[in-house]
């Protein structure tokens, strides 16, 4: 294990930053904050979920709350794959997956564990193992960024 | 009650934006190193980010029970499925080798847009493509 590099306590207040994010969106709106689901709404790309407007501020306070830490703590860390193919081949994956799963780490690894929703634990326990094997299998073909 | 609903979501979405940014998750590279298990490096920061994260929602869902509405709604609108589904598994898993492919998740790809808008835009878009080709092929039966 990498302890030098991890940031438990930066990672534990930024947690509780997103837990906080998403009860506020349920028990003030009576929603769920899953992400894929809100962009997905956001965007015209799906026919269930909250009203558009609700959808479209959420979205676009994710991108405002990240530049406000840029500019008040100064850079934010956030190193890209260089491959363009990798970052495509990675969205198309994730848009897909996540809209057929019902949801991503938001949706189901936030807001559904804290649920203790069946279907949650079950979705996460996949996309977890999942990325594990991914990039297991990517280190023995010699293809990890 | 309408018309406070949309900075209700504003101020979720900025607190949500500011915790991935806060926590490295914004970081496609420390979400990889917690995703390889093999490395000899692994990189646990992820586990509290998840673990800070229940931890309130926790709390919320136990405050939900003592609520009949949300404080700025008539209704809660919360998913009701309970059947596990090959749907369920199959996607979280396609999901799962997305995320471990580019070490992205919706959240952080959409809030990396203000840090490395020219590198989480091609992202983004094929995400969206992502969401269209869900919205266009795979149609539920029921």
């Amino acid at each position: 294990m990498d302890w030098t590099n991890a940031t438990p306590l930066a990672a534990l207040t930024g947690g509780i930053l997103i837990g906080l994010a998403c009860a506020i969106m349920l028990l003030g709106l009576g929603r769920i904050a899953g992400v894929s689901g809100l962009a997905a709404r956001a965007f015209a790309l799906s026919q269930t979920g909250p009203p558009w407007s609700i959808a479209a501020a959420f979205i676009v306070g994710l991108p405002f709350g990240a530049g406000i830490v840029n500019l008040i703590s100064g850079p934010v860390i956030a190193r890209f794959p260089s491959s363009p193919a990798v970052v495509l081949i990675g969205g198309l994956l994730v848009g897909f997956g996540t809209r057929m799963g019902s949801g991503c780490t938001s949706g189901h690894g936030v807001c559904g564990l804290s649920r203790l929703s069946a279907r949650s634990i079950v979705a996460t326990l996949s996309f977890v193992s999942f990325g594990f094997a991914t990039v297991a299998v990517m280190r023995v073909l010699g293809v990890l960024w | 009650m309408v018309r406070v609903r949309i900075p209700i979501a504003l101020i979720a979405g900025l607190l949500f934006g500011a915790g991935l940014a806060c926590s490295g998750m914004s970081d496609p590279t420390r979400v990889r190193a917690f995703l390889d298990l093999f490395g000899g490096r692994w990189d646990p920061t992820l586990a509290f980010v998840m673990g800070g994260a229940i931890a309130p929602m926790a709390l919320a869902w136990v405050i939900r029970r003592r609520m009949e509405t949300p404080l700025a709604d008539s209704r809660f609108s919360l998913p009701d499925a309970r059947e596990i589904t090959a749907r369920l598994i199959g996607g979280s898993a396609i999901f799962g080798i997305g995320w471990g492919i580019a070490g992205l998740c919706p959240g952080p790809a959409i809030a990396d847009l203000a840090i490395r808008p020219t590198l989480a835009a091609p992202f983004v878009i094929a995400m969206l493509a992502g969401f269209a080709v869900h919205r266009f092929i795979d149609r539920p039966k029921i």
